[in-house]
């Protein structure tokens, strides 16, 4: 892998960037594999990365229906934070937030991960409970956490409407300093590349077709190009997983659903941190490049298309206006949707099935992409080890058998 | 200022009607009709914006909604706006606008020093660079690349402006007034169906507003206005200019964006909306959105003065403002040609036609030589020069597979180049409605193929590029559209007679080369303008493994300019394609989504800003009176309830400490009416019950209430409420405020999907019915004097149960059900009712010194007697054994919903987080709800959290802070001292039973 830096630039420049190699390979399908990894957006890629970089398990494929990263990889808001109330949540999150940290040094690959803080505002007594609840547990986790007034909150995002006599007034707000934003397509590229040159095959447009199950063992995988023998296979397919898991027999508790976002024309900064409002439905940030990037509710009805309907989005600008007054005059630019797979607790699965050698990786809602890293982490155990981590272990497909459930639809993002 | 590029002509324009306006601090004249470019062109000002990246000076490359270029900040004040585009604004007496994200000044920009490091910004440089050291992302670079990202600036202050929705159906919705919308809605309306018609522009007429067409000989703009007379004569007929159709969505859900007042000026017309978005809702659609033109990728293709040759006809023959002096025109099709023409007829000089293809003998080719002009075949522009203005150019014949240079250069002084690459149709809306497109060889674009819903296109935008053809078309689909809406038999009217003119095909050279080789030299051949993206970038991005179309966009940014790829996209995939050696229809199209032009915020927000429009916010009969005596209120769900009622002097410990004590003491009252109520009536209502309650129903009397939980399939509960039998089968349910509409879905969705052989009908009366809340020791005798003609003794009006009667003169429901512990009725009384009846329990309760109180005293009661408030002391993780409330849970019942979860493995442990009551050590400290609790004082990070406070107050009864939390084993650990923690604060307390007050149930029956 040639390395990323200013000097290999200015180096490549000189030879007007003939020289630069592909950032993977597009390698054909190899008959048999150790692991079969279906799914190549950031949860797959990065549960290959770490197959290859922390177990030594190099021979793996991703293998994907489309392009890596096109699914909710390259769909969300790119929203980062782990301050989750339950401490399953919470120590999960924690240790992805914690590799978020480094991750554009591990990758060499700069994912712009931007610790710009991440506010959730309280709108009413309830609200502030939970808020206060959740900074408190958040505490004792070791994860940062503050409570905010409303004044504290207007300090801190200075065009922040606290009147009194708005809708749903701001009484006050929790911050995570440490959350931000980060450049959703790097994250699948620099996993992409860091696992492909570690040996892992990324096959595009491979679509699968079938899952080969024999006396209750995965054998492998049939494909649009094939059928490939692996050892083990791992599902990472968000929206579709339930589509997958049933080729194998499985049913799983998973509801899937339009999700839409939206991105405004280009503007000098106006926001500098993340503003979630889990009352009146709105999350919003400005990238680097100047738009106001915002997702919306989930369309309350299941479906697999790609889009949603206009007056999710007519309701969360509504929404936004009353909270952010000036962002009247600016325009939407490209509103777009994602499907996302959702549990009725409002948590992943990520564990082992009832077919062995069979993993599955689903269900993260509106929360998938912050997990990224530390889902392909605990993921790449699992499947390594044949047993999860600890850090995955609550979120197994069995506690919807033991009740044991982690209900975290306080905190998710958007209420499901 | 003169306009000297203004001409004696100009169909669309007033030349008499002069309007004054400033550009970059200085002040222009145009004239009535104008657009500000055309204005800017009429006054030779071509300079009008920098490009994002390298800050390259750039000029008016368009007429219309794609442009690029001419990104202007309107205006100053609160009114404003970003990015608009010049080709859009129309002109407006003392119009003030300014170019974007350039500084000082467009002329003069210091960032374009970025230019010298441009061979180090190639596409996707940012990811390779700016990680060392780490803490400089944050500190450095990020923040160097906010300031300098970005296009206008939005105003701080509030949109003093309006915005609204329409929603409307029709039969058949035309979208796009050129030739053949026009003649697809005349057609339509014929019929006598609803039609609408609407154009982004600011005139129907299409394409025909910039040309010289000749229709039924005379000039077409004549046939436009006849159409547009005879379609306002029709009443079946809504025609909407400057509404930009934006969405296609499903089920033939059209959405459109009409600019009402931007044009009069700003605030000119402040008792209009601004801006409406409609909502259609179609039968037939036919879509006649036209095409756009396609810019030549050659080297430094982006300098002021090069433009799309037909926008340079639109200046020339619509606005009456030449282009430039002395220009060529570039093409690789047939359709410039008439553009030569046309300029060379406006004035223009144009002394060169400089041709991609090696032969250009179509019918147009020929009357431009009969011009004079020179055609030049088998040429490309290679090189060009003028920093802020061209001046030259180089030309030089092409091999004719395009890769390469084969003569020698000739250099031509001009400073216009008109380029025309072919047409682009505006697919997008059709592929939104998820239509299929298809890649046409021959005329090198995508056409719509397969529509996915009842549409039909036509014109240009199905690639029917030819004006006789394309008014045929409109005419046979708008009857056909009519047809199948149930209007007309479907027979196209005549339509009327254009001059054919036969075009030979155009010749696809994606990259027209120049004396490097592409990217390998300084010359740079720009594929989307506005982000600064080359054929180089592109050519990069398929080297890294950027293959397919979405990474190439991605990567490089193509198409997530503000236009969104009108101009780039296909260029963009053209190369793509041939960098990978295949064919552009394997490679694919990016999704195209909505919406088509950018929508303004407030408009897609219409009414549904400012406070109560936001969301109607819900207030009870007898808020006005809550009002009128100093209520403080709480948001509950879209409630305002009374939450407490300070005296003068007092504040809310001390309101609710007197409101406590009085109800305590003696009576108070409370307005209860927000409480979900739902009507449930039918044969099987005592059945459907029976499974939705953990309790049991079957055999509660008429007359008797009962209290019950609903739990959701995993056994947690959910809601809670008392639920009375009015008859037989009929039941009066109460829900939580917040809860109520939950309630009804839930119910509704086991009713239709699970249980529909059930006969139950359920309805929402939440607000039919006041209720208020009357307890306290005194509470008997009040309603006796209300009440007169009714027995309240024990005997014979017990508990649980409810009675019918007059009080105070009206119709009521009375129930003795309390909340508080102490005696207390509700009295449910109609609506209208409600205020009447707060008033007479006021005047009559007087003597009693009846005390109204609010949501926190009635907060502070109820914990004082352990009783929980579904969602804050529960959160949706409580079976009503952890609650403590194994007795309302049915052992004799066959199932009910969540039973199934209580044999869970984890659901029966007998550990897990039970509701406790809290006692601190100092009586005076009231505890924070929301403190997290542990068995031990210190604690390891991440600290054994084993519960957290739910609820937490000062009770003026026992003179004791109370609290009630949810802790681990709590029923198990009674008397055992633990530890909150709130914010770094840790405070000893010791678990108590939850019931703190009464704990006999004395007080209930009075």
């Amino acid at each position: 892998m040639s390395r990323f830096s200013i000097f290999s630039l200015a180096r490549n420049a000189m030879s007007w960037h003939q020289n630069w190699p592909s950032q993977w390979r597009s390698p054909e399908p190899k008959p048999e594999y150790d692991v079969v990894i279906i799914g190549a957006g950031g949860h797959g890629l990065a549960t290959a990365y770490y197959l290859a970089k922390e177990h030594g398990i190099t021979n793996v494929a991703v293998i994907e229906k489309g392009w890596l990263g096109g699914g909710n990889t390259g769909r969300n808001t790119t929203i980062v934070r782990s301050n989750y109330l339950w401490d399953e949540s919470g120590l999960f999150y924690e240790n992805a937030m914690k590799l978020w940290e480094n991750l554009s040094q591990e990758l060499n690959y700069n994912v712009m991960f931007s610790q710009r803080g991440v506010m959730n505002l309280a709108h009413n007594l309830g609200d502030v409970r939970e808020s206060v609840r959740r900074v408190n547990a958040n505490n004792l986790n070791g994860i940062d956490a503050e409570w905010l007034n409303a004044e504290q909150v207007k300090e801190f995002c200075p065009i922040i409407n606290i009147s009194k006599n708005s809708r749903y007034p701001v009484l006050g707000a929790t911050l995570q300093r440490r959350g931000g934003t980060a450049r959703h397509d790097a994250v699948a590229w620099g996993y992409a590349r860091g696992a492909d040159a570690m040996g892992v095959d990324v096959i595009q447009n491979c679509e699968v077709q079938g899952l080969m199950v024999e006396g209750g063992v995965i054998k492998g995988v049939r494909t649009s190009r094939g059928e490939i023998k692996a050892k083990k296979v791992a599902m990472a397919c968000a929206g579709h997983t339930s589509v997958v898991a049933d080729m194998a027999g499985i049913r799983l508790p998973i509801e899937s659903h339009p999700l839409q976002a939206l991105v405004s024309e280009p503007m000098k900064p106006v926001i500098d941190c993340v503003v979630m409002s889990n009352a009146v439905h709105v999350y919003v940030s400005q990238s680097d490049k100047g738009e106001l990037v915002m997702g919306a509710g989930i369309d309350p009805y299941v479906g697999y298309s790609q889009r949603g309907s206009l007056h999710v989005i007519e309701n969360q600008l509504a929404a936004a206006m009353e909270l952010f007054p000036l962002f009247s005059r600016t325009r939407l630019m490209r509103s777009w949707g994602g499907i996302v797979d959702t549990c009725p607790d409002a948590s992943p699965i990520v564990g082992k099935t009832p077919v062995k050698n069979l993993y599955v990786n689903a269900g993260w809602g509106t929360g998938g992409f912050k997990a990224t890293p530390g889902s392909g982490f605990c993921y790449a155990h699992t499947i390594a080890k044949d047993e999860p981590h600890p850090l995955n272990a609550p979120f197994s497909i069995d506690r919807f058998i033991t009740g044991a459930l982690v209900d975290e639809h306080g905190a998710a993002g958007v209420a499901h | 200022m003169t306009e000297k590029f203004r001409t004696s002509h100009g169909t669309g324009v007033d030349r008499s009607s002069v309007i004054n306006f400033t550009f970059n601090g200085k002040a222009y004249r145009g004239v009535a009709g104008d657009t500000l470019a055309s204005a800017l062109v009429a006054n030779g000002v071509h300079l009008v914006g920098r490009s994002f990246k390298t800050h390259r000076p750039r000029g008016i490359l368009t007429c219309g909604s794609e442009e690029p270029n001419a990104i202007i900040q309107l205006e100053t004040g609160p009114r404003s706006e970003p990015n608009l585009r010049a080709t859009q604004i129309e002109l407006y007496e003392g119009l003030i606008a300014k170019s974007v994200n350039c500084w000082p000044s467009v002329n003069f920009d210091v960032l374009a020093v970025n230019g010298l490091a441009s061979r180090l910004f190639v596409a996707g440089f940012y990811y390779k660079t700016f990680m060392d050291p780490k803490s400089m992302w944050m500190t450095v670079y990020e923040p160097m690349i906010r300031r300098m990202a970005g296009l206008g600036v939005l105003p701080r202050e509030k949109d003093p402006d309006t915005y609204d929705h329409m929603n409307e159906f029709c039969e058949v919705m035309v979208i796009g007034a050129g030739p053949a919308g026009l003649a697809a809605a005349l057609a339509a309306g014929k019929s006598g169906a609803r039609v609408v018609l609407c154009d982004e522009q600011v005139e129907f007429g299409g394409s025909l507003l910039n040309s010289k067409e000749i229709i039924d000989g005379r000039p077409a703009l004549e046939w436009v206005a006849s159409a547009v007379a005879e379609l306002e004569a029709m009443d079946n007929v809504r025609l909407l200019k400057r509404a930009n159709a934006f969405g296609y969505y499903d089920h033939n859900y059209i959405t459109v964006h009409e600019r009402r007042t931007d044009h009069f000026g700003p605030g000119a017309k402040p008792e209009l909306a601004r801006h409406r978005v409609w909502h259609f809702r179609a039968k037939q659609v036919v879509l006649a959105t036209g095409s756009h033109e396609r810019p030549l990728v050659f080297a430094d293709n982006d300098r002021p003065g090069i433009m799309l040759a037909a926008s340079g006809q639109a200046y020339a023959n619509r606005y009456g403002a030449l282009p430039g002096k002395r220009g060529v025109v570039f093409t690789n099709n047939d359709s410039a040609y008439r553009v030569a023409i046309d300029l060379v007829d406006a004035g223009m000089a144009i002394p060169m036609v400089i041709d991609l293809r090696e032969v250009a003998d179509g019918e147009l080719p020929n009357v431009a030589r009969q011009k004079g002009i020179e055609v030049v075949t088998g040429a490309g522009i290679v090189a060009t020069e003028g920093r802020k203005r061209l001046k030259a150019i180089e030309i030089a014949q092409i091999s004719s597979d395009g890769e390469k240079i084969t003569g020698a250069k000739r250099r031509i002084e001009c400073d216009t180049i008109l380029m025309s690459g072919g047409w682009n149709p505006a697919v997008h809306l059709f592929s939104q409605s998820i239509g299929k497109l298809r890649y046409d060889e021959e005329k090198a674009c995508f056409l719509p193929n397969i529509s996915s819903q009842k549409e039909r296109t036509v014109g240009a935008c199905k690639g029917t590029f030819d004006l006789q053809s394309a008014l045929e078309e409109g005419m046979a689909a708008g009857a056909l559209a009519a047809q199948d809406s149930g209007f007309g038999k479907g027979k196209a009217p005549a339509a009327p007679k254009a001059i054919v003119v036969v075009e030979k095909p155009l010749k696809a050279i994606w990259v027209v080369p120049t004396d490097h080789p592409v990217g390998q030299g300084p010359r740079k051949h720009f594929v989307d303008y506005q982000h600064d993206v080359t054929a180089a970038d592109i050519m990069l991005a398929a080297r890294e493994g950027m293959h397919s179309v979405e990474h190439m966009k991605r990567f490089t940014t193509t198409g997530m300019a503000t236009d969104q790829g009108k101009l780039s996209n296909v260029n963009g995939l053209a190369i793509l394609s041939a960098q990978l050696g295949k064919a552009i229809p394997q490679v694919g199209t990016t999704t195209f989504r909505p919406p088509y032009t950018p929508v303004t915020f407030g408009a897609l927000a219409g009414r549904g800003i400012n406070g109560d429009l936001a969301d109607p916010v819900r207030r009870t009969p007898m808020y006005s009176w809550h009002l009128e005596h100093g209520a403080t209120f709480e948001p509950v769900g879209q409630w305002q309830r009374a939450w407490y009622y300070p005296k003068a002097g007092e504040d809310m410990h001390a309101a609710v400490t007197r409101e406590s004590k009085a109800l305590r003491d003696g009576v108070g009252i409370l307005d209860a009416s927000t409480l979900g109520k739902i009507d449930i009536q039918g044969k099987d209502a005592a059945q459907f019950l029976n499974m939705i309650y953990t309790n049991a129903w079957l055999k509660l009397p008429v007359g008797s209430c009962r209290y019950g939980f609903m739990l959701k399939e995993d056994g947690m509960v959910f809601d809670d409420g008392v639920t009375s039998r009015l008859g037989e089968n009929h039941f009066h349910m109460t829900t939580t405020t917040g809860g109520a509409a939950g309630v009804l879905d839930w119910l509704e969705e086991y009713l239709q999907t699970e249980w529909p052989d059930l006969e139950v009908y359920c309805t929402s009366v939440t607000e039919e019915w006041s209720t208020l809340s009357i307890g306290g020791p005194k509470a008997r005798e009040l309603l006796e004097e209300l009440a007169p003609e009714m027995d309240f003794s024990n005997e014979a009006f017990p508990f649980m149960t409810w009675r019918e009667g007059d009080v105070a003169g009206v119709p009521a429901r009375v129930f003795r059900i309390s909340f508080t512990g102490d005696l207390s009725y509700e009295i449910n009384v109609r609506n209208w009712h409600g205020l009447h009846m707060w008033e007479k329990c006021m005047e009559l309760g007087a003597k009693y010194d009846i005390t109204p109180y609010g949501t926190e005293t009635m907060h502070v009661l109820r914990a004082e007697k352990g009783f929980v408030i579904i969602g804050q002391d529960t959160d949706g993780t409580q079976t009503p054994q952890d609650l403590g409330m194994d007795w309302i849970i049915a052992k004799s019942k066959a199932d009910f919903i969540g039973r199934r979860s209580f044999v869970r493995e984890d659901t029966k442990r007998s550990d897990r987080k039970q509701l406790v009551g809290l006692m601190t050590e100092n009586p005076k400290e009231v505890l924070a709800e929301g403190a997290q609790l542990t068995y031990e004082r210190v604690n390891p990070t991440p600290a054994p959290m084993v519960g957290h406070v739910t609820s937490a107050y000062w009770s003026p009864n026992l003179d004791h802070s109370i609290a009630m939390a949810m802790v681990k084993d709590g029923h198990n650990r009674m008397g055992q001292w633990i530890y909150a923690h709130d914010r770094g604060k840790v405070t000893k307390v010791k678990i108590v039973s939850p019931v703190f007050y009464d704990q006999k149930g004395e007080r209930r029956d009075g």
